[in-house]
């Protein structure tokens, strides 16, 4: 699933044995795309001697959290499009 | 271990103690008896990250503080604005800069683990990597900047950049009132890394009235 800047995902709610780059607090929560940042090797296979690919698209995703609009960087396998 | 010849026991040469520097070097160790790393790439390595500082982040920010177009190409590939005043961005992390103005405030976390402009900044102060700076930068943000004695004023947007993966954020802050007459190695002195972090302002100028 690929995204433009301004597309409404949902951060996939799902547990993750193992490394990982996608921090619990925004687990399950909307936001939407603010930059594409490329496509970068799959910390979650590299992390455990594979070479990380296929690559995977980086999106900086934006979330009105409570106390602040956070910028995160997630993974396209973990965003969801939301409806 | 007593691959260096003899065997008589004897402590290791090291300074650092604590678990984390035992860990660290029991892991060292075991990648170079499995030939997974070689010492001397280690040690370079190391040599390198710890001869990078702050000085260079504020070279770019400087710079970008006085010419509008470097500020731009600073904005938009900061890895080419730091190759342009000869600065080594460092290996593959893509870094970004961000900017700070009167209308919005960026300050940087990861809550993750530690991950940092080392390139342009330098190794991260220990704060940064502590279990409380990391979870209060986004549940906290403004107590965390009141505490380093950052006060947003009214209207001022926060944002939190927590980087989570592959890109490193540098904070651009807003330049100080009174420093017009400024030369760019001047400004330069201005610039903390914490104000790179986003949780400070820049050093007032010594000649700038309150």
């Amino acid at each position: 699933m690929t995204f433009r800047v301004g597309d409404r995902v949902r951060v996939a709610d799902r547990v993750h044995e193992g490394h990982h780059r996608t921090p619990g607090y925004v687990k399950g929560r909307s936001g939407w795309i603010e930059r594409v940042h490329g496509s970068f090797t799959n910390p979650e296979t590299r992390a455990y001697g594979s070479d990380g690919l296929p690559e995977r698209v980086l999106y900086q995703v934006v979330f009105d959290l409570e106390a602040a609009r956070t910028y995160v960087d997630v993974f396209e396998h973990w965003l969801e499009a939301e409806r | 271990m007593s691959e260096h010849g003899h065997d008589h026991p004897h402590e290791p040469i090291a300074g650092d103690d604590g678990p984390a520097a035992a860990r660290a070097r029991a892991l060292e160790e075991l990648l170079v008896e499995k030939d997974v790393v070689q010492r001397e790439d280690v040690r370079r390595n190391v040599d390198w990250l710890v001869s990078r500082s702050p000085a260079d982040g504020a070279r770019l920010v400087a710079r970008a503080w006085v010419d509008p177009v470097f500020r731009d190409r600073l904005l938009q590939d900061a890895r080419a604005a730091a190759l342009d005043l000869g600065l080594d961005p460092g290996p593959s992390p893509v870094v970004v800069a961000v900017e700070n103005t009167e209308q919005v405030h960026y300050m940087v976390v990861c809550t993750l683990c530690s991950c940092y402009p080392r390139a342009l900044l330098g190794p991260p102060p220990a704060w940064y990597k502590s279990l409380p700076y990391r979870s209060r930068a986004v549940s906290d943000p403004r107590g965390v900047l009141e505490e380093f004695g950052v006060e947003l004023g009214e209207g001022v947007e926060l944002r939190v950049l927590d980087s989570t993966a592959d890109i490193r954020y540098l904070v651009i802050p807003r330049r100080p009132e009174g420093t017009a007459d400024l030369g760019e190695e001047e400004l330069a002195a201005l610039i903390t890394r914490d104000s790179m972090i986003g949780v400070a302002e820049p050093v007032a100028p010594a000649s700038a009235t309150a």
